[in-house]
């Protein structure tokens, strides 16, 4: 009873603070940014600010909610994580994106809230909670793909700093990064050992960013160049030949955010498919095969959204990280293809000249969507890679090499 | 895993010591050894009983200890890992009916008896080899029930029926007169009798509805989805053994990365498949609605058990073709299950039709 009693307690403080989420959110939350995402700012660069969005930045910037779990000192919420769904789903209710976002929140800033300073913290974590300062991510190379431990990029130690050279790639979101969490190289002679993570100024002098066009029409990745670029050794995370473990880390964060909630907008295929193709007398979509692999799918994407909310009250980045996003993704992609057998023809148009090309935008969205999507089996760990990492490190097979 | 209650930790602690040490697969070997009819040890379902796990989902009032589904598909599944034989999830599943469906009077007749494990129940439903619901045939007249029904799991030793007629669900002794028993003997040899109804006297579970076989198809779908991922992660855990230890080409197998890409791509599987039973299960406990949830539960425990007996064979190699092996009997006792209140193409219809599609 003793239980029962102390769980009543906490339901009522968490009510409370709902109806202090709901008086914030009426003042504060500007009616007209309602329904409006700031998450294609990732794929499509940054969003030219109005008033209305400057105002809900600043506003929930003030109150830490952006960022609602991280310490209040360096500018969280300092919020449970029950508090935090309260606010998510008062959030939701009322249709209001949280701009506060992007990599440094996806992925740097919990790596460095773990592994950094509290100088370093005090410095980064803060302009990350207010989305004043954008991040990018400095990890593959030419030759650094899935083998990403043979990074090559050089960082010489020059006394006070040091002098890097080499080359990104894949870069998200380089040509409108103010900063690069990278991994270097600071010892040849050891492969995994040798690897460090810094932190680059991107307008430092010596720093050259070239987009790259995908299949997708997009440019959300950008080849990096670094030639004898000055970084203070200040900007170190960790300690030399640390990198590889930090680096590690923050790919358990990046697995999780690309596995998660990509799910949304799946339980319309039968919806769309009853529009398009049409049913017989029982209702049923016509087309039986169609039918049959629209409920394999929508089904598959049930067990992983219940996965992924078993995963999260498990105590969120464990083991099944890699799960997540191999599933995840796999099923995203059998959406999309999905989507495309059944629109036929008018699921694969493609941007013209002319005022009417015969296609809704969100047709082209869904092709853009479709191409984009075959990056997610390759990036943040290949499907491969998140394989033998399960067979590995959780089933405990032998390595091979 | 889900949050489980001290209770339910305890529970599921004092069932895997149970399994472990008194009923092991070699315990099962024994049982199928006899091949009896009814196709387990009385004894120890007395022993099961004795622990009070035959009622656990059945309320205080009448002698169980009302623990809730979640609660027994912890044991299930434990059961299911050394394929312990036992009408245990059968029972269940009869009582459950009679818990919905039946009046008070019902309840207290026959309610203690399955909770002390004196009276072993079953759900009679199909009249045919493959499960449909929507084919029944079995009618009353004047309180007296006819027809047939096929391959009644624990029917060779049931008590008592819980018979699904084309008006609702009805209770028939097994003692009754009218009611004759034919053994199938099939591949897994486990009880699932033909048992004919020839006029026998029948009570009707009056206060359920009729979505009342709906909801009790359900509970048997999620259950026996928690039997069949217990026997998914011993056949797993077995094969994993296996691989780490038999040595070809001077390697032990789990060094090869095609045959680790196996495992890791089963383990994917199941985490998915253990997710969706326990969301069916807590539905279930929380009183939602668990149509779709138990299509989705059982299609995953269907397809995940499916592909792991078969790759268990396969990547044992010659030896889990043996008689010896246990690993045989996981792919024998797996159809049948897959099969029972429903195949995989039979709930995805399911699950589509439920959600308007």
């Amino acid at each position: 009873m003793a239980t029962l009693a102390a769980e009543a307690t906490q339901s009522n403080a968490l009510e409370a603070f709902r109806m202090d989420v709901r008086d914030w959110l009426s003042a504060n939350f500007p009616p007209s940014l309602k329904g409006v995402d700031f998450a294609m700012s990732a794929l499509e660069g940054p969003a030219e600010p109005t008033p209305d969005s400057e105002a809900w930045r600043i506003a929930i910037s003030n109150k830490g909610w952006g960022t609602p779990t991280w310490p209040r000192e360096y500018g969280g919420g300092g919020l449970s994580g029950a508090e935090a769904n309260v606010l998510r789903q008062e959030m939701a209710r009322i249709g209001a994106a949280n701009p506060i976002g992007g990599m440094g929140v996806m992925m740097f800033g919990p790596t460095l809230l773990e592994y950094g300073s509290e100088e370093q913290k005090h410095e980064h974590i803060p302009a990350i909670c207010r989305a004043e300062v954008r991040w990018c991510q400095g990890y593959s190379e030419p030759n650094a793909g899935s083998d990403l431990a043979n990074l090559q990029m050089f960082a010489k130690d020059e006394g006070g700093h040091y002098i890097v050279n080499g080359q990104k790639t894949w870069t998200s979101g380089g040509q409108w990064a103010d900063k690069c969490f990278a991994l270097v190289r600071t010892d040849k002679s050891h492969k995994h050992e040798g690897i460090s993570f810094l932190l680059i100024d991107m307008t430092s002098p010596g720093v050259e960013v070239k987009p790259i066009k995908m299949i997708s029409g997009e440019s959300p990745f950008c080849e990096t160049f670094f030639t004898n670029v000055k970084v203070p050794k200040g900007n170190l995370v960790g300690a030399e030949g640390q990198g590889w473990t930090i680096g590690k880390r923050l790919l358990q964060h990046e697995r999780s955010g690309i596995g998660g909630g990509r799910m949304a907008g799946m339980a319309s295929l039968s919806a769309l498919a009853k529009a398009v193709i049409g049913t017989d007398a029982q209702g049923r979509i016509k087309d039986a095969e169609l039918r049959t692999r629209i409920t394999k799918l929508e089904m598959d994407g049930r067990a992983f959204v219940a996965t992924a909310m078993r995963v999260q009250a498990e105590g969120g980045v464990s083991v099944a990280s890699s799960i997540l996003k191999t599933s995840g993704t796999k099923l995203m992609q059998e959406a999309s293809e999905l989507r495309i057998d059944i629109l036929g023809m008018q699921g694969l148009g493609w941007e013209g000249a002319s005022e009417d090309g015969g296609f809704t935008q969100e047709q082209i969205d869904q092709t853009r969507g479709w191409l984009f999507g075959k990056a997610t089996t390759i990036f943040g760990g290949s499907t491969e890679i998140q394989t033998n990492i399960i067979a590995k490190r959780i089933l405990g097979m032998l390595d091979h090499q | 895993m889900a949050k489980l209650s001290e209770e339910q930790v305890m529970l599921r602690d004092m069932a895997q010591n149970w399994v472990k040490g008194e009923s092991p697969l070699a315990a099962w070997r024994k049982v199928r050894d006899a091949d009896e009819a009814a196709g387990y040890d009385a004894a120890v379902y007395a022993e099961m009983a004795g622990m009070g796990w035959t009622g656990v989902i059945i309320p205080e009032k009448h002698g169980g200890v009302d623990f809730g589904w979640m609660s027994l598909g912890l044991i299930v599944e434990e059961c299911g890992r050394t394929l312990t034989a036992s009408p245990l999830v059968a029972s269940a599943i009869a009582a459950s009916a009679i818990i919905l469906g039946g009046s008070d009077a019902q309840k207290a007749q026959y309610l203690p008896a399955i909770a002390s494990g004196d009276l072993v129940a079953t759900l009679a439903v199909d009249e045919g080899p493959r499960h449909d619901p929507s084919h029944i045939a079995a009618s009353v007249a004047d309180g007296k029930l006819s027809g047939t029904k096929m391959f009644v799991a624990e029917g060779d030793s049931a008590g008592l029926f819980v018979v699904a007629a084309s008006d609702g669900l009805y209770l028939v002794a097994g003692d009754a007169s009218g009611v004759t028993r034919a053994q199938r003997h099939m591949v897994d040899f486990r009880s699932h009798a033909e048992v004919r109804f020839d006029g026998a006297a029948a009570e009707r579970l009056s206060s359920g509805g009729d979505a009342l076989l709906g909801q009790i198809l359900d509970r048997a779908r999620i259950i026996t989805s928690a039997e069949m991922f217990g026997m998914t992660l011993q056949a797993f855990d077995t094969t994993l053994d296996y691989l780490k230890q038999r040595v070809q080409f001077g390697q032990v197998l789990a060094t090869f990365q095609a045959l680790q890409h196996r495992m890791a791509g089963l383990f994917g599987e199941i985490e998915l498949t253990r997710s969706a039973i326990e969301t069916a299960l807590t539905t279930l406990d929380a009183g939602g609605d668990t149509g779709q949830a138990a299509a989705l539960a059982k299609t995953r425990a269907n397809d995940t058990l499916h592909v792991m007996s078969r790759e268990a064979i396969q990547l044992h190699g010659g030896i889990g073709m043996t008689d010896e092996y246990d690993i045989g009997f996981t792919l024998k006792r797996a159809r049948p299950l897959e099969q029972a209140w429903g195949s995989s193409a039979f709930l995805r219809d399911h699950f589509a039709q439920l959600g308007g599609y």
